[in-house]
């Protein structure tokens, strides 16, 4: 398994050279220039603007530029922000920690939803409880991530159930430990439901599918002329089958999620990555966009590796040679 | 053992009653295309440690009769007519307790394809112990232990560490040895095998067919061995049934059927058969194919590819009955007599 | 998923695995429906001149905000002098927090074909508005049939160019094979792994602010058809190369047939299925980004509309408050969403060659 491991990290490199180089540019194609917006910032010292210049490879050809950031970028410098004034890495480094807890709390309510109702809407198949759950997952399936975002809020703003949008509270820093936990719970909620929803309404089909073509199998007749239970066959025999695709499709979308819901956050408020790059993006800030692609990347190419490692785990047929073939 | 001898006299033995006895049975299919009878009034019987061939073309019923020993077709199927009794009870009209309990108990089936029989993501020690455990109640890692004898007693080598093996780590041959220590990890009472070895290559085909024989006499089982292979079932079977278009044509022990077969289907069967001679011979092949279930011919469903096909054939339906000189069945109005036949 | 919702590809690709995706013997009606509801949207955007009944760019700065009006229908003893429908007019009382009162005493009727629209009132000027106004007193009703011309034509032109080059990269590399294979497949990987909603933000950013409209929407579209042919080249080399090896097709080759058509008649009615229910399962994905980036102000700039667009009203949190209405192009995002995505599950239940021979 290390062996696998090491060959996948090594191969994210050249993709990863491969986005950033495309990333720098695209940004480089943006009009206004990023080192005459800091020049306009009076907190920085111009000795320090002709440093980094210098450093960045300012004035010289795309490649020279782009090597020199990515020669600074390994060491960890990823450069300054013109509109926040702070290192890049900082800046990311206080981002990542939200949209990881984000992208970790939908997946879960991801899979213990899916899983349940999926296993229910099988059992129940062409009866009402079957197709009105399946009518809604059709419905969570297409109404876009932004717009439910909106009706939540809306919801929130309505009824105060719900804090309107953002990571904590004003006064999260005065509570307990307990009442921070709650509050970040509290503000996680509606994000974590607008991210899921579209998630189990997938999953949920995709298990109900599943179940329904693996009770067609030989080995299924085998388990019941062994005389098992039909509760058993379902749930040891059937789903732990049905798990494989399950598996593969949730670890996409964990590596999507990872990198970052980004509308999502900017609708809800949330200091998360996505809306980091996002007003990135839009103020041209280069070394910024720059960061966050790498760190996006990262994040995503990362969720697609566990994906692949959960499936080795769950599909005794799979192992790690075959997984080279599938990417 | 044929039916119709009259038991009760005085002083006469009564044979024992068998331990399957299948009557009459029917069984339709509802398809997006209507319903269709499969199997239209099948009668078998099989005595204890005898072994019983099943033998007939794809489509002639003789899965769908093993299936419906232990209850195993799919939902859209439907028992309408028939009796089967295992021991006496008839499994028809049992109750989804004992159904299970027998299931894997005093009867236990094998498939014809080992390679998507045995689920992929468990152990094959795993698979055996659960039907252990599950009838005979032991401990997990009692059952281990007999899911390893198992496993040796199929004559699977170094079975300790292939108890750990998934299936698709063996070949096709070992895992439907697991099959059949799966199958006879209880002590069955009768063993239903359905083309266990159609799937497998021939020489591996005569490996299992052995380990049955072997196993069967050793646990004192009976065998009721679906094949549409002839071969296998001369060298296997006490008894043939002979399958066509969902009813049982032909009934007779084996070296009688081979010697002297009654139906005209069952000889053409055996004149089919190629064999090696030193001159090379045409192959004889039965003239028209097997009708659909759906367009039946009146009469006999054999008559429109029978030699001997005659005004009465295509009016009335034979029945089964005793056939002339001998102790078998046929469904025949015109049975053959002696000769066409091969020792 | 970081895509804005909505897009069932991923289960497409999933049926590769053998998994039935939804009710096998799925009825007719949910696709005829959808497929009528889309009919209906487009030719409504398709005339849109003639469907709105104002200019979508015509501002009353005194009706502000002002909520949906509820038509009603005149008795008919009025129909032959004023029409079938009328609407009560609305009058500002409290500019500050923009609240209205309905004026039951008087009545605005609203007549088909009036000065060349479908149903509007006489007086181009009247305020009338079924579904609300917006923060500059334009008419959403209008708005949104305008917006629905972009928002709608956005998936089919994208759908066009990004099956087409996907599919034409995907034939060539199933079916030619070998290195150039190798090179196309390790090109649509890294298209994949792309963080893809980022680089379309990205790259929507250096727009130049100057183009025409037109001019604008085609960059957005060729944009995001750059980011998603991969997936169908992807599946279609698949297909391609599986269909290569087939008996029927070697036995071709093996006759003289030349390439092109082999793969006219073999190659394509194999791939075919699979690119009309892939294609239009992605439509919704190209409507939803067209959405995303007019929200964010990336996409469609003023004066022209989008539904997108329209939404980025909704953002501010009082507006999201107090005037609901805002989210109506939501709606129709939604809706249009989910009919393609019926059709296309129905269209994949009826063609996709993986799922035939299941029922």
């Amino acid at each position: 398994m290390l062996t696998f491991l090491a060959r996948r990290l090594v191969q994210m490199v050249p993709l990863l050279v491969g986005i950033t180089f495309l990333s720098f540019l695209i940004v480089g194609l943006a009009p206004g220039d990023f080192f005459s917006s800091l020049a306009m910032n009076p907190t920085i010292a111009p000795e320090a603007i002709e440093a980094m210049k210098r450093e960045f490879g300012y004035g010289q050809p795309l490649v020279v530029r782009y090597l020199a950031w990515l020669s600074r970028a390994v060491r960890g410098d990823l450069g300054l922000s013109a509109a926040h004034r702070v290192g890049v890495a900082t800046l990311i480094g206080q981002r990542v920690g939200n949209t990881l807890v984000l992208a970790v709390s939908a997946m879960l309510v991801t899979w213990l939803l899916a899983i349940p109702l999926g296993v229910l809407v099988a059992m129940r198949r062409g009866r009402p409880t079957d197709r009105l759950l399946s009518l809604l997952a059709f419905l969570g399936m297409s109404v876009p991530n932004f717009f439910l975002a909106f009706l939540l809020l809306r919801l929130a703003l309505q009824t105060g159930w719900f804090p309107v949008g953002g990571t904590v509270s004003i006064d999260h820093d005065q509570l307990s430990l307990g009442g921070r936990l709650l509050d970040r719970l509290h503000h996680l909620a509606l994000p974590t439901l607008v991210l899921a929803t579209s998630g189990v309404a997938g999953l949920m089909r995709l298990m109900r599918g599943a179940i329904l073509d693996l009770e067609k199998s030989d080995f299924v007749r085998t388990a019941r002329a062994k005389g098992l239970p039909e509760r058993t066959v379902l749930f040891r025999h059937v789903l732990r089958n049905a798990l494989n695709p399950f598996v593969t499709l949730a670890g996409y979308e964990l590596g999507t999620l990872l990198g970052g819901a980004a509308l999502v956050e900017n609708v809800m408020n949330l200091q998360g990555l996505g809306s980091l790059m996002l007003q990135a993006v839009l103020a041209a800030d280069v070394y910024l966009v720059m960061g966050s692609v790498l760190m996006g990347s990262i994040l995503l190419l990362l969720g697609n590796l566990l994906a692949d490692l959960a499936l080795t785990r769950v599909d005794p047929r799979i192992d790690f040679s075959s997984l080279e073939a599938v990417r | 053992m044929s039916a119709g001898r009259p038991g009760g006299e005085a002083g006469a033995v009564t044979a024992p009653p068998p331990l399957l006895e299948i009557r009459d049975l029917a069984v339709e299919f509802s398809t997006p295309r209507g319903t269709v009878r499969v199997l239209d009034g099948v009668s078998l019987e099989l005595a204890r440690g005898a072994t019983l061939g099943l033998v007939g073309e794809s489509g002639s019923g003789k899965s769908v009769t093993a299936l419906s020993i232990l209850r195993l077709l799919d939902d859209n199927a439907r028992i309408v007519r028939g009796e089967i009794r295992v021991d006496g009870e008839d499994v028809a009209s049992m109750s989804d307790e004992r159904l299970r309990r027998m299931r894997g108990g005093r009867v236990a089936m094998i498939f014809q394809e080992p390679a998507t029989s045995l689920n992929p993501v468990f152990t094959a020690g795993f698979q055996v112990a659960e039907t252990i455990r599950l009838h005979r109640g032991v401990s997990r890692r009692e059952a281990r232990e007999q899911a390893v004898e198992m496993l040796r007693l199929v004559e699977i080598p170094d079975p300790e560490r292939r108890a750990d093996s998934y299936p698709h780590e063996l070949s096709g041959g070992m895992k439907q040895r697991v099959m059949i220590a799966i199958a006879l990890s209880c002590g069955p009472e009768l063993l239903v095998a359905d083309e266990p070895t159609t799937a497998l290559d021939v020489t591996i085909q005569a490996q299992i067919l052995a380990l049955l024989r072997d196993l069967k006499q050793r646990l004192g089982m009976s065998l009721l061995l679906i094949t549409h292979d002839l071969g296998v079932v001369a060298n296997e079977a006490d008894e043939v049934a002979i399958f066509y278009c969902g009813r049982v044509v032909e009934r007779a022990a084996t070296r009688e059927l081979f010697a002297r077969p009654a139906h005209p289907y069952t000889a053409a069967l055996l004149a089919s058969l190629p064999r090696l001679r030193r001159r090379a011979e045409r192959l004889v092949a039965i003239p028209g194919v097997v009708p659909d279930l759906r367009r039946l011919p009146s009469g006999c469903r054999f008559r429109d590819r029978c030699v001997q096909a005659r005004e009465r054939c295509a009016v009335e339906d034979p029945s089964l009955r005793p056939a002339p000189g001998g102790t078998g069945l046929v469904a025949c109005h015109f049975p053959l007599e002696a000769t066409a036949g091969v020792a | 998923m970081i895509e804005p919702g909505g897009g069932l590809e991923g289960e497409f690709l999933a049926t590769d695995a053998g998994v039935e995706s939804g009710v096998r013997a799925r009825r007719p009606w949910s696709a005829v429906a959808s497929a009528a509801v889309l009919c209906t949207l487009y030719a409504a955007a398709a005339f849109a001149p003639w469907v709105a009944p104002f200019e979508p760019s015509a501002q009353h700065r005194d009706a502000p905000n002002a909520p949906p009006m509820r038509l009603h229908l005149a008795p008919p003893s009025r129909w032959a002098t004023e029409g079938l429908l009328y609407v009560h007019p609305q009058k500002l009382v409290d500019s500050l927090r923009r609240q209205y009162e309905v004026d039951e005493s008087a009545r605005i009727p609203l007549h088909f074909g009036a000065r060349g629209h479908l149903l509007a009132p006489s007086d181009p000027d009247a305020r009338v508005f079924l579904f609300g106004s917006d923060a500059l007193g334009r008419d959403i009703l209008s708005r949104l049939v305008h917006g629905g011309r972009v928002s709608l034509s956005v998936g089919l032109v994208g759908v066009a160019i990004s099956s087409v080059v996907g599919m034409t990269v995907g034939t060539i590399a199933g079916y030619v094979g070998g290195r150039t294979d190798a090179i196309l497949m390790r090109l649509c990987e890294v298209m994949m792994a792309l963080p893809a909603f980022y680089f379309l933000l990205a790259l929507s950013a250096v727009i130049p602010p100057g183009l025409s409209p037109a001019q604008t929407f085609l960059l957005i579209v060729a944009l995001m058809s750059f980011i998603r042919w991969a997936g169908f080249a992807r599946v279609v080399r698949g297909i391609v190369a599986g269909v290569r090896e087939r008996e029927h097709v070697q036995a071709a080759r093996a006759l003289g047939a030349s390439t092109p058509r082999i793969l006219l008649r073999h190659v394509a009615p194999a791939a075919l299925g699979y690119a009309i229910v892939a294609s239009t399962l992605s439509i919704p994905g190209f409507i939803l980004g067209e959405s995303a980036l007019s929200l964010l102000g990336l996409g469609i700039q003023e004066p022209s509309t989008s539904w997108g667009s329209m939404l980025s009203d909704a953002q501010n949190l009082t507006n999201l408050d107090r005037y609901p209405w805002l989210l109506a192009p939501g709606i129709l995002i939604a809706v249009t969403t989910m009919a393609f995505n019926f059709l296309g599950d129905h269209l994949r239940d009826r063609l996709d060659p993986r799922a035939a021979g299941r029922l």
